[in-house]
């Protein structure tokens, strides 16, 4: 809780929710018959800042409150918010997400508190830092990356801080709060040399205050963003066609993210529409993969200690040494695989139905020195930054591109590479997987997942990777 | 009361708040506010193999202020904030808010509120037909009809639809309202409804092919016919099976109108005021010149009755206006808000677009790449041989240098036939060289987005797949 802002429905707030109000909403949730209920209250504050051409161009800061009631009969979901706290337009929420449900059903159970691990403690959040501080770090970032280099024609720094106070509520008798933090940090600029732009960028965060630049500061950034523009100045076609791929350790998580991650949510697992549908115990990867779904990382920016649905994530085994093992659930497909809940059950906001989803995908180190792993590589290509990914779920093909690669001649790194696409399916590329390092690395809090329209904050982690041939989009031959 | 009646009392209430927002914010010392207030109501419901899976309905309001300070010549102190809590404890939090970031905030010389003489009046606001009371009534049961009905048609086309990812059909209706302490009151009103059907195929080795199709429109009448939708779903999402990889080569590209659709959704964001004066783009500097072949002509047209990007006055009050931003292959005009306007010593081209929480940038309307004379058969009988691009997959475009590489899916082209379904390719070039190349235009346009593009060609590109 912030000392300027505080959740409406929390203890000390506006208008309080406790376990007698929320029992007697459930009731009416569940009053025309319907199986399961809960109640999503969530508080939202938000800031952001940008800092370009030497002074804070723009500052803004939202608030957001609201409840999304959901409503469960069979397979069917009915769901309903409202954004204000008064008890006539929370029963009306509640009464429209009833009318999924016509007859039969379940009573609410008295609700119990249930307690929470403690992931992401702050000593002080950024909303109560002056915002004179948050600009001076921006500032910093800028005249780093000026000082740099002359061919840095433009600087844009950014910081984005979020804190989300949420209350759950389920017809089974949970009732719990979490507070998450955020701050995401970002820089982008611009080198210029006859004639020829090219840009750089970096960036991270967590869920954590401004310590975070205690450990990685604005001068670190603008050092980084600044090396990758320079370098790019001097980038080439990249190729085209299958070869052999070395991924740097830390961000290239996204293949996983991407690979099998969304394939292994168990919604499209549930309706039988993902190409790992039904092979649990089956070979999916090569047996150096053993991919892990870890909520529990301190401070990341996948990490959460209570799902949207009130249910605690662990650290879950997704595929073992190649073997798939099982899927990310919520509480619909957990109920569905008769499997414990895995604490997967994310959604955007209150306007949002939750959904499984990942939190930090990690795919676990393996024996490989990372300098014999680019060493053992005759011709192929080395990607050390990412723009982002996507995959097809069905069938698993997936994207993403590379903003940093170099190209890997007779074992040695040599030219750096213009911004190119690589695309592969998921299942044949993870068997591809022959080599792993020992370098495990966790992405900086730079990434957000999207679903059907809805966005979380994700973590990805692994160590340097080959995989002995993937497509890489470049334009030579 | 009459519909009109109601809807006059909506507009003047959300003008009243503005005037609240407005007043709040210049009292605690804002020379300039702007406010929008965005009230609106969706209902959406998904359907899959016959069940209801997903109904949503509910209601929102949202408020959203731009502020600015006057720093004597040194320029103005911007900042913005929006807040979903409407009442007077919201105000004043949303207004000292946005108060409190100004002061933080450093000049600008080039910010500023738009010329109180460029801003429009209602009685100039075009009327353009964007609101539907036929789609504002469909309740949760039509709503589930539609979408059954949709997805029954799919999976009854073929005995190979087996599996579906569900259909949903969704309708939105809002009211939106800009107030600026420059005098300007804007309201306009819309709604928006559209069905999607998603089957689900297997194939071969465990894989599944996964297609859809959709309709989309302001209008209710304008909807394509629910069983249209799913058949055509169907006969999509078949045509991919046995989807394969073709040889690494350079060929011709032929992007259907949803594929176009998204590269000239590239292209708004190279000329959008914004990405020119961060010399972000690779257009910079190329108003006047060739930036695509002589058959691309691209407008921006705001007007549009019942266009799905349409607006009478655009985000800061200006009167809209039709853009030509490329005629015959030539680069007219950027999009340009009156901040992005003064960086590039332009005037605005009347293209801000002012979102729910307050902040303000160019953005297209209706951003429509003008359909040629050739059926889209005529063009693909007329390819030798390439790919049919239908889906691409991911973000490989850099702004900057125009460098793109994507993934893609469609068909193999041989002789001007479809042959065989491809995927798992990428393709590859610079979007200038690409609209450059551009050799055929279509005529089969159908204005179901605001960016929307007929079927086009590109003579050659780099296809990566095997090999």
């Amino acid at each position: 809780m912030t000392h300027r802002y505080t959740a409406p429905f929390s203890k000390g707030g506006s208008s309080p929710i406790d376990a007698q109000i929320a029992e007697r909403l459930l009731s009416v949730a569940l009053s025309r018959g319907g199986d399961y209920a809960d109640l999503f209250f969530e508080y939202e504050v938000s800031g952001s800042y940008g800092y370009e051409e030497g002074i804070l161009k723009s500052a803004g800061r939202g608030v957001s409150l609201g409840l999304g009631v959901r409503v469960r009969k069979g397979e069917a979901t009915g769901y309903a918010y409202c954004e204000d706290l008064a008890i006539e337009a929370m029963e009306h929420a509640a009464k429209i997400a009833a009318q999924i449900a016509s007859e039969g059903g379940k009573k609410p159970v008295g609700l119990q508190s249930i307690s929470t691990p403690s992931r992401y403690p702050v000593k002080e959040l950024s909303f109560d830092v002056d915002g004179a501080a948050k600009r001076e770090l921006l500032r910093r970032a800028d005249l780093a990356a000026r000082a740099i280099d002359p061919r840095i024609t433009r600087v844009e720094a950014s910081l984005a801080e979020q804190i989300r106070e949420i209350l759950i509520a389920t017809s089974d008798g949970k009732i719990v709060t979490d507070s998450q933090p955020l701050i995401r940090f970002g820089l982008r600029v611009i080198a210029e040399d006859k004639g020829q732009r090219r840009a750089g960028s970096s960036g991270g965060g967590g869920r954590m205050g401004l310590s975070y630049f205690d450990g990685k500061s604005p001068e670190w950034h603008a050092g980084e963003a600044v090396r990758q523009a320079l370098t790019m100045l001097d980038a080439r076609e990249a190729p085209a066609g299958e070869m052999e791929v070395v991924l740097a350790p830390g961000d290239s998580g996204i293949l996983l993210h991407e690979a099998v991650g969304h394939g292994l949510e168990a919604d499209f697992n549930r309706k039988k529409t993902s190409n790992y549908t039904d092979q649990v115990g089956q070979r999916v990867a090569s047996d150096l993969c053993t991919v892990v779904d870890d909520a529990t990382i301190a401070h990341s920016r996948g990490s959460i200690d209570v799902d949207d649905e009130g249910n605690v994530p662990e650290k879950a085994v997704l595929i073992e040494k190649g073997i798939l093992r099982g899927y990310m659930q919520d509480r619909q497909s957990s109920e569905h695989f008769h499997v414990p809940f895995s604490g997967n059950g994310r959604r955007e906001s209150f306007k949002s139905h939750p959904m499984p989803r990942m939190t930090n995908t990690l795919l676990l180190a393996g024996e490989s020195d990372p300098a014999e792993i680019v060493k053992s590589v005759k011709k192929g290509i080395f990607a050390k930054k990412f723009g982002g990914g996507q995959v097809d779920i069905s069938n698993g093909d997936f994207v993403f591109s590379l903003t940093e690669s170099y190209l890997i001649e007779d074992g040695v790194i040599t030219a750096p590479l213009k911004d190119v696409n690589l695309i592969g399916n998921g299942p044949d590329v993870m068997r591809k997987v022959t080599m792993l390092g020992n370098d495990m690395e966790l992405s900086d809090g730079i990434w957000t997942c999207g679903k059907d329209g809805q966005s979380v904050p994700v973590g990805v982690a692994c160590p340097t990777i080959k995989i002995s041939a993937i497509t890489v989009g470049g334009t030579q031959r | 009361m009459s519909a009109a009646n109601e809807d006059q009392d909506r507009r003047a209430s959300l003008f009243a708040l503005g005037d609240r927002i407005v007043k709040k914010a210049i009292s605690l010392g804002a020379d300039v506010a702007e406010a929008v207030i965005s009230e609106g109501s969706h209902l959406s419901a998904k359907v899959r193999l016959g069940q209801p899976e997903l109904v949503e309905e509910a209601g929102s309001r949202s408020i959203g202020v731009r502020v600015m300070i006057q720093d004597g010549d040194q320029g103005y102190r911007v900042a913005v904030s929006y807040s979903s809590d409407t009442s007077e404890a919201g105000i004043q939090r949303l207004a000292e808010d946005a108060v409190e970031l100004a002061r933080l905030s450093e000049p600008d010389a080039f910010a500023g509120p738009p010329d109180p003489a460029f801003l429009s009046k209602e009685s100039e606001h075009a009327e353009l037909d964007l609101f539907d009371p036929k789609i504002d009534a469909i309740d949760g049961a039509a709503a589930l009809r539609h979408a059954t009905n949709g997805e029954a048609a799919a999976l009854a086309a073929d005995p190979r639809v087996t599996n579906s990812e569900g259909a949903t059909f969704s309708r939105a209706s809002g009211g939106k309202a800009i107030v600026t302490s420059g005098g300007f009151h804007g309201y306009s009103r819309g709604t928006y409804a559209s069905l999607t059907v998603s089957p689900v195929v297997d194939d071969e080795g465990g894989k599944k092919r996964s297609g859809y199709h959709w309709t989309a429109k302001r209008h209710y009448a304008g909807l394509l016919p629910d069983e249209v939708v799913g058949k055509e779903a169907a006969r999509r999402t078949l045509a991919k099976l046995g989807a394969r990889k073709v040889e690494t080569q350079e060929c011709a590209i032929v992007f259907d109108p949803d594929a176009a659709r998204s590269l000239l959704g590239l292209l708004a964001g190279s000329i959008s005021g914004g990405a020119i004066w961060r010399k972000s783009s690779y257009l910079i500097d190329r108003l006047g010149t060739e930036v695509a072949s002589s058959l691309i002509t691209i407008v921006d047209d705001p007007l549009l009755p019942q266009g799905p990007g349409s607006r009478a006055f655009d985000g800061e009050g200006l009167l809209s206006r039709r853009n030509v931003i490329v005629e015959n292959g030539k680069l007219l005009s950027y999009l340009l808000d009156t901040y992005s306007g003064k960086k590039l010593g332009l005037p605005s081209t009347a293209s801000a677009s002012r979102g729910g929480s307050g902040g303000v940038g160019p953005s297209t309307s209706n951003f429509v790449l003008q359909p040629g004379t050739t059926s889209a058969e005529e063009i693909l009988a007329s390819t030798p041989r390439g790919l049919y691009v239908t889906d691409m997959m991911g973000f490989g475009f850099n702004g900057v240098t125009g460098d793109f590489s994507r993934g893609a899916s469609g068909f193999w082209i041989e002789d001007g036939k479809k042959t065989f379904p491809v995927s798992e390719v990428t393709i590859s070039s610079n979007l200038d060289a690409m609209l450059k190349g551009i050799d055929r235009v279509g005529s089969d346009l159908d204005l179901r987005s605001s960016i929307a593009s007929p079927t086009i060609r590109i003579a050659a590109m780099t296809l990566a797949g095997s090999g």
